[in-house]
């Protein structure tokens, strides 16, 4: 209660000061009354200030007050320079927001712990090792009969959970014609449990919803999908849905703080992982693995016992295997499983942004450090002018440690404001650099709460600014002494000399963010304009789905359907679109003779689809109606240089296990799965397959391509979508998107870095240019004496402009070297994000360097000019 | 809390004291009162006086509030709180306990 009434009476000191004294006052009017002589009682009191003080100081808290007074003192001074410092705290709270943002980000995707009991003792499951490619790889996918045995296996130290990718499947509540998409994630029914999870209603999975493949067809609703999709009605328990061939009974919904364990997706519906189609299947990799390690349990040896038991497994298993070279199986056998801390969860989301962000994130923080390079020149130039004020306070008794507090309490000023401007900036700049994470028809949704996480980092960083902005003068303002400073300075040059310093960090540190940046546009540029085969035009993409499966004829009949609708020029068919992700691979031999140690990859097209892509064909013919897969093939370059050594293998055959393929045509290269990777040896077989006895295969899924005659294709897209169920009442489409949405989605990471990159590049170059030209202009200002003697004395115009720009420039120039030290020290971290930009190109170090050059001479001319334009006669009689 | 000495202990049991019997007191009153009760033997400096007050304010031994009285002059008057009698208990029994102690010493002695 006291200690609260004396804070409270920090804040109306005034009032406290006037009580006193009309206390002492009323008391001394009393004794005059009293009889006593007037002078006498004053007297008794002493001095009334000092009496004043010491009733005060058991009033008030005395360094609260002090606080308070510096405080409105500060913000007094900040008033007092508008502009100078609305621009401080503006590119602070810039930089400061960028930093809480990329926090956020980081934070969001990379560092928070899970909402389960303990999420510490989670680590997931990997495998590194060379791949059947041939490259370094790292793979977090399991069969799951081997995850079975793995989890008898380490039974007694840790409980294993399978947890399948989480993806967007077509299923319907009710006719089949309403189907719909929902993010779908099959999981190990004692997740939950395991988890420490409750049901929001109804109840969710145990161990005995998981026993039997094909036997469980429940679902476990997310708390976000039942909030959206059935507004929360607590009798969805009961309902069921349909998909595929299967009919889901919904069991309960998740608790809200769930949302999976894939961050970076919100997962909608839970089902048991024997409801997957592929339970059964050990060359199926479809799932992720989670290991819940019991309290006490040291890493390492489950980690030999899950690698021994996997390598069993797999060893097990190449027994069977046919097409593949030894060594390649050698390989495979030969991976090093890992168990990795999975505490924030485990995603692809993760694996492709972690080295972005970071890197996001580092410049971010070169932006902030020149930024507070420039606030801290600023405010070493203001202090210059005021070393008589704080010689003053010194002379008349303030302590040093006082004159530090009063100049770190206005750094602090600058700092909370900007971090107040800042936080806006980030509460809108994180939701937005993650709604460009994915393409739009499949985006990223990461949860950013504002809590006490992000409080405290936001908190830590201003005090960080605060320190950095503010010490050194603080040190610089408690070393004054009077003496000297009262007699006009001590020594200017010492405080300029910290300015080009900073100058050079400055420019080093820009030159740092310009480089990267620079980086990052080529590497976009090269791959948005890398050469794709084909012509994404005026091309829709429709994934369609048969229900049931239906035969190659039928799905012709649609593709004949939808060329009769008025705006489709062609209409082909294929398995999925090229660019979409997906793939299918496999060994082939030449001739009868044993596999290469090369993965082939295959898609099924129908007649008319190298047509319909524009791919250009090379040699050879299309397909025809009547070809089969197997039975034929049409082979891009890259296969014909990789298998047939380059030979005409038109007419040559390929095998692929057992099946067999006569090559009929060659066609152009094209990118298959993505645009980073080299151009893979891609065979186009037949859209109808037949099986073993030479019968047509019933076909599921499809995709169907139309290029349309309208500029826009997805003007089209409604109408598609209707006639394609017209046709045949069977089909339906799921999914429908652009060739050209797909071509840039291949490039949504690199997009957005480079246009993150550029932003920050920008704002870097602005404020390093800002900060050169302030300090020249307080050193022209402070050199004005100087430069008239110069003059008077007959320099010329050049001469000037070299004493006031040299020492700047050539701090530019020391800053920029640095900053290519830097730059090619830091550019290994980063090698990964970059394609076919080459950080030892002249050209990446130049164009940067020039830029910062130009935009220094830029910054520079101002203060020049006034330095030659100064008036001799006028300047040396001022004083 | 600042230390108290032997005086200060003494100013503080004599300023609570003299406001259990007769609250409502303002400092000049308080300093008047020591003077006369002691038989003019006692007299409290001003410059001690107020802080000391000020300080048991803050203490919450006594609390204050301005008057005006007939005169229309305002006046800052004091009473003692809950926890000021039982300060001043202990205070008394504290003073007793060491001018006892300081008596049998005189006596022995």
């Amino acid at each position: 209660m006291s200690f609260w009434t004396r804070i409270v009476n920090v804040l109306r000191g005034d009032r406290v000061s006037r009580e006193i004294d009309e206390e002492l006052q009323s008391h001394i009017e009393e004794a005059i009354e009293h009889g006593r002589d007037a002078a006498e009682a004053r007297r008794a009191f002493g001095s009334p200030r000092r009496q004043r003080e010491e009733s005060r100081d058991v009033r008030v808290i005395g360094w609260l007050d002090s606080l308070r007074a510096d405080a409105v003192f500060g913000w007094r001074r900040l008033r007092k320079t508008k502009v100078t410092s609305a621009a401080a705290i503006l590119s602070l709270a810039l930089a400061m927001g960028a930093c809480t943002s990329a926090f956020r980000l980081i934070d969001a995707l990379l560092l928070r712990p899970l909402p389960v009991t303990e999420p510490e003792q989670l680590y997931a499951l990997s495998r590194q090792g060379i791949g059947f490619d041939g490259k370094p790889q790292t793979f977090d996918g399991w069969a799951y009969p081997s995850f079975r045995q793995m989890r008898a296996a380490v039974k007694d130290q840790a409980e294993l959970i399978a947890i399948s990718y989480a993806e967007r499947m077509d299923l319907t509540y009710g006719p089949d014609h309403e189907i719909e998409k929902a993010y779908l994630q099959y999981v190990s029914g004692w997740m939950f449990g395991s988890f420490g999870l409750r049901p929001a209603v109804g109840r969710l999975f145990t161990e005995n919803d998981d026993l039997k493949p094909r036997a469980h067809p429940y679902a476990v609703l997310s708390y976000d999908y039942w909030a959206r999709r059935f507004g929360q009605d607590p009798r969805v328990v009961g309902r069921t849905f349909r998909m595929g061939d299967d009919l889901y009974e919904i069991a309960g919904v998740a608790e809200a703080r769930f949302t999976g364990t894939e961050t970076g997706a919100v997962v909608d519906i839970f089902v048991p992982t024997m409801m997957h189609p592929a339970v059964e299947r050990s060359d199926w990799t479809w799932h992720r693995t989670l290991a819940r390690l019991k309290p006490g349990v040291a890493v390492e040896p489950v980690r030999a016992r899950l690698h021994a038991t996997s390598r069993a497994f797999e060893q097990e298993r190449a027994k069977g295997f046919t097409g593949m070279t030894k060594q390649s199986i050698d390989r495979f056998i030969g991976q090093k499983l890992l168990l990795e801390p999975a505490a924030a969860g485990a995603s692809g989301l993760q694996q492709n942004y972690r080295r972005s962000l970071v890197a996001c994130g580092v410049l971010v923080a070169l932006v902030l450090l020149i930024a507070c390079a420039n606030v801290a020149n600023l405010m070493t130039a203001q202090a210059a002018s005021r070393a008589r004020e704080m010689a003053l306070r010194v002379s008349i008794g303030a302590g040093r440690w006082r004159l530090v507090q009063l100049v770190l309490v206005e750094s602090a000023w600058l700092a909370f404001l900007a971090a107040a401007i800042g936080g806006l900036f980030a509460w809108w700049s994180a939701p937005f650099v993650v709604s460009r994470i994915n393409p739009p028809d499949n985006p990223a949704r990461l949860s950013l709460p504002a809590d006490w996480r992000i409080l405290l980092f936001g908190l830590a960083l201003t005090i960080a600014v605060t320190i950095l902005l503010g010490l050194a003068p603080a040190l610089r303002a408690s070393a004054i002494k009077p003496a000297s400073a009262l007699k006009g300075g001590s020594d200017p040059n010492s405080r300029r000399r910290m300015m080009h310093g900073l100058i050079a960090v400055q420019v080093a540190f820009c030159f740092l963010v310009l480089f990267t940046g620079g980086l990052f546009v080529v590497t976009f540029d090269r791959l948005s304009n890398r050469p794709t085969g084909f012509s994404a035009e005026r091309l829709l993409t429709l994934d369609t789905v048969a229900q049931p499966a239906q035969p190659p004829v039928f799905w012709d009949q649609v593709a004949e359907h939808l060329r009769a609708v008025p705006g489709v020029e062609t209409v082909a068919l294929c398995g999925w679109p090229l660019l979409a992700g997906n793939g299918w691979n496999g060994f082939v031999s030449i001739n009868g003779a044993p596999p290469g140690p090369v993965l082939a990859y295959f898609l099924s097209v129908s007649p008319g689809w190298t047509d319909a892509m524009k791919i250009h064909s090379i040699d050879g013919r299309d397909f025809r109606a009547s070809d089969t897969s197997p039975g034929v093939a049409i082979i891009n370059e890259t296969f014909a240089k990789q298998f047939f050594n380059g030979e005409n293998p038109i007419g040559k055959s390929f095998a692929k296990g057992r099946n067999r393929y006569d090559v009929v045509g060659v066609v152009r290269d094209s990118p298959y799965r993505g645009m980073r990777e080299p151009i893979l040896p891609v065979a186009y077989v037949p859209f109808h397959s037949i099986d073993v006895n030479g019968a047509l295969q019933p076909i599921r899924a499809g995709t169907f391509i139309v290029r349309t005659s309208g500029s826009n294709p997805l003007a089209l897209a409604s109408v598609l979508r209707q006639e394609v169920p017209r046709a045949r009442s069977e089909f339906r489409v799921s999914n429908i998107r652009t060739q050209a949405d797909l071509v840039r989605a291949q490039t949504v990471r690199e997009r957005l870095l480079a246009m993150l990159a550029l932003f920050f590049a920008a704002v870097a170059l602005l404020l390093a240019g800002v900060g050169l030209y302030g300090v020249l202009h307080y050193s022209v200002l402070q050199r004005r004496r100087e430069i008239g003697i110069h003059m008077a004395l007959g320099a010329h115009g050049a001469g000037i402009a070299r004493l006031v720009a040299f020492d700047a420039l050539s701090m530019v120039l020391v800053g920029a070297l640095a900053g290519v030290a830097l730059g090619m020290a830091s550019v290994r971290y980063m090698e990964s994000l970059f394609y076919q930009a080459k950080p030892t190109d002249l050209a990446m170090l130049a164009l940067p360097a020039l830029t910062i050059l130009a935009a220094a001479s830029l910054a520079a001319l101002p203060a020049v000019l006034h330095a030659v334009r100064i008036d001799p006669v006028k300047m040396l009689r001022a004083d | 809390m600042p230390k108290t000495d032997s005086l200060q202990g003494s100013l503080d049991l004599l300023v609570l004291k003299i406001l259990s019997r007769r609250p409502g007191l303002h400092g000049y009153a308080i300093m008047s009162a020591i003077q006369d009760m002691s038989g003019e033997v006692l007299r409290a400096e001003e410059g001690s006086l107020y802080p000391a007050l000020h300080r048991m304010e803050e203490a919450g031994w006594i609390r204050a509030k301005w008057i005006t009285k007939d005169t229309g002059r305002r006046a800052r008057i004091y009473e003692l709180t809950t926890a000021g009698k039982k300060q001043l208990a202990a205070e008394e029994s504290r003073w007793q306990a060491v001018t006892s102690a300081v008596n049998r010493v005189l006596r022995m002695a």
